[in-house]
């Protein structure tokens, strides 16, 4: 989680001020408020509480819903969309955006599928497949931190670039032969350990290693500096622009795991992977708490926000709504996310 | 040996010329204070000390040596430390976040290096006590009043220990009391040999802590006088332009 304040000393009902030797004693020997109240203030949190709110209504609109089944199927579906988010917030902290992870998935999936089918085994594949991502992530960060260039603009030529070069190296068709590692990469997308489905597993890592890089690493803590104040960043020896580079790379490579997980569980792999999903993870991000004007991040965040995009598809299916529907929560849910957020802080700057 | 010696600096933003031609010598344990109008070129020149950008012409030399400052962290590492007058701090972060910022404090766990907050907090708020200000190290600096951010700022000058410290417009948002403590650690600065170059408009800040008063006018350097040889009155006069220089 990010940073959090306590505020137990602005407000002492019932005393005058203090004097000058009261002050110092509280500010040296003040103690942390607890962990709770902070947790409260976070956006994740009323999300995870609007998870829980439609979770209970379902329970009783479905018999199907708490089945261990829908479990399994609804929580694979969003690690796919959570392991993204996670780099996505960190592009969105430092007050950029990547469009192009959508595209990215599709070309980073053919490039597995082509190495694989080739018949180089999984770990040549998996190499691969994170090499061109890394790569696609450094021309975005190099082309953004050094030329200058608005975030929006580079990543959505390169949405347009990627999925192109998708398309002619794979000639159009659809991979399904993934050589002599196959039954490897289908397990590794499709199947579960101790029940849990390993796109989650590998979601869980990650969220636990991110949660980690934002409180207690001087990398999460110099991203979060940039995203509030660059130009203080800058004048405080942060090397701007190596850290925002990294963060574009970090998404792609995001994106890039992403790619490697799903091929496996579908089985098969064309390039129109990903389509359309860049605006479903930076709702997913948004929803999260992430915050567009940058300088806010939260792990938890991530999953917390596919989740609920995922939850809100699910519930409609087992609702009997119709599935075009689906959009529409999805997009009432982001808005009224970020109008919450801005009421919170507004209650807050007063 | 001045500690601190500039040599003719000039800097022009294309068209406008901020400084032309500017000399000044700074001495271990000397209080400069720098005054001048609106837009006469001061904190153009302490940015220029303090590597934020390089001079248009001229020379800067350290202890007698010349150097080039290609970032800040460069004058940082030469013993130079500022207060920007806008004070440049991240205001999603807490205060101690910002007074470390670029310069953590670390613990070690096998290979693994991680922040350590509880000695950052410590050591910030150890130095918001010694600025006597009512600074929690925990607060975000964002929910801050203009004095409590001000001894953030300060605050940063005060991890290393440098030869020079440069507060550009440090007491301009700051409660009587703040004031004195901040021409206090002046005072102390003085006293353990270090230098510093106060910008102030406000003139008994100057004349109370400074040994010497240089005047920019629009650019240029009209006087440099030692205190106990000039009035707040000559001061004024030559900054607004009624005393041509002295
Ligand atoms: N980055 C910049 N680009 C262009 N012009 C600049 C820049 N920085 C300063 N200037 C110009 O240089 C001149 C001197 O500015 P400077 O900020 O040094 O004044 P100052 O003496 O600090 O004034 P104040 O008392 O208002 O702080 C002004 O005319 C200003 O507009
Ligand atoms: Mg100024």
């Amino acid at each position: 989680m990010s940073e959090t304040t306590s505020q137990d000393l602005r407000t002492r009902p019932g005393r005058g001020p203090m004097g000058h030797a009261e002050i110092d004693e509280s500010i040296t020997t003040r103690t942390e408020t607890s962990g709770l109240q902070a947790i409260i203030r976070t956006q994740p949190f009323w999300v995870l509480m609007a998870i829980i709110v439609i979770g209970l209504v379902m329970s009783f609109v479905s018999d199907v819903f708490l089945t261990e089944r829908n479990f399994f199927n609804t929580t694979r579906n969003f690690a796919f969309f959570g392991i993204m988010a996670l780099g996505m917030s960190a592009v969105i902290c430092t007050a950029g955006i990547d469009l192009s992870v959508g595209s990215l998935m599709g070309l980073a999936g053919i490039v597995t599928g082509l190495v694989m089918q080739a018949g180089y085994g999984i770990v040549p594949g998996f190499l691969a497949c994170m090499g061109v991502a890394a790569l696609v992530g450094l021309i975005n960060g190099v082309l953004i931190a050094y030329l200058r260039m608005a975030p929006f603009v580079v990543t959505l030529g390169m949405l347009a670039m990627a999925r192109s070069v998708s398309m002619v190296i794979s000639n159009n068709k659809m991979i399904y032969d993934f050589g002599p590692d196959t039954d490897l990469y289908l397990w590794l997308g499709g199947e579960s350990v101790l029940g849990v489905p390993n796109p989650v597993w590998v979601l869980i890592v990650l969220t636990a290693v991110f949660w980690w890089v934002w409180r207690y690493s001087t990398w999460g803590r110099w991203v979060i500096a940039i995203g509030g104040n660059a130009k203080a960043a800058r004048l405080s020896g942060i090397p701007v622009e190596r850290i925002i580079v990294s963060v574009y790379v970090l998404s792609a490579m995001m994106a890039g795991l992403a790619a490697f997980l799903l091929v496996g569980w579908f089985g098969s792999v064309t390039n129109a992977l990903g389509e359309g999903y860049e605006l479903n993870v930076i709702a997913a991000s948004v929803i999260g708490g992430a915050n567009l004007m940058g300088g806010v991040v939260y792990a938890l965040g991530a999953p917390i926000g596919a989740a609920l995009m995922e939850l809100i598809r699910n519930s409609l299916l087992l609702a009997g709504i119709d599935a075009l529907w689906q959009q529409f929560f999805v997009g009432l849910f982001l808005i009224i996310a970020v109008l919450l957020e801005q009421i919170r802080n507004r209650g807050r700057s007063e | 040996m001045s500690l601190l010696e500039l040599d003719g600096i000039t800097k022009s933003f294309g068209a406008i010329h901020a400084l032309q031609g500017v000399s000044l010598s700074v001495a271990p344990g000397e209080a400069v204070g720098l005054m001048g109008d609106n837009g006469a070129g001061k904190s153009t020149l302490m940015k220029i000390i303090a590597g934020n950008f390089p001079p248009t012409s001229g020379q800067i030399r350290i202890e007698g040596r010349q150097v080039q400052f290609h970032k800040p962290i460069d004058a940082r590492q030469s013993g130079i430390e500022i207060v920007y007058q806008d004070l440049a701090l991240c205001d999603n972060l807490t205060a101690a976040a910002n007074v470390f910022l670029g310069r953590e404090l670390k613990k070690s766990f096998g290979p693994i290096r991680y922040l350590d907050y509880k000695a950052m907090y410590k050591r910030a708020a150890e130095l918001f006590a010694e600025l006597k200000s009512e600074t929690r190290p925990r607060d975000l600096v964002k929910q801050m009043s203009g004095g409590q951010r001000q001894a953030v700022a300060i605050a940063r000058t005060r991890l290393s220990d440098p030869k020079l410290v440069l507060m550009d417009e440090p007491t301009a948002a700051i409660s009587v009391r703040q004031v004195a403590e901040v021409l206090n650690l002046i005072q102390r600065l003085k006293d353990t040999g270090h230098a510093v170059i106060l910008v102030s408009h406000r003139m008994p800040d100057v004349f109370d802590v400074c040994d010497r008063v240089a005047v920019l006018r629009r650019g240029t350097k009209v006087a440099d006088k030692r205190i106990d040889q000039t009035t707040p009155e000559e001061v004024t006069g030559l900054i607004t332009g009624a005393i041509a220089s002295a």
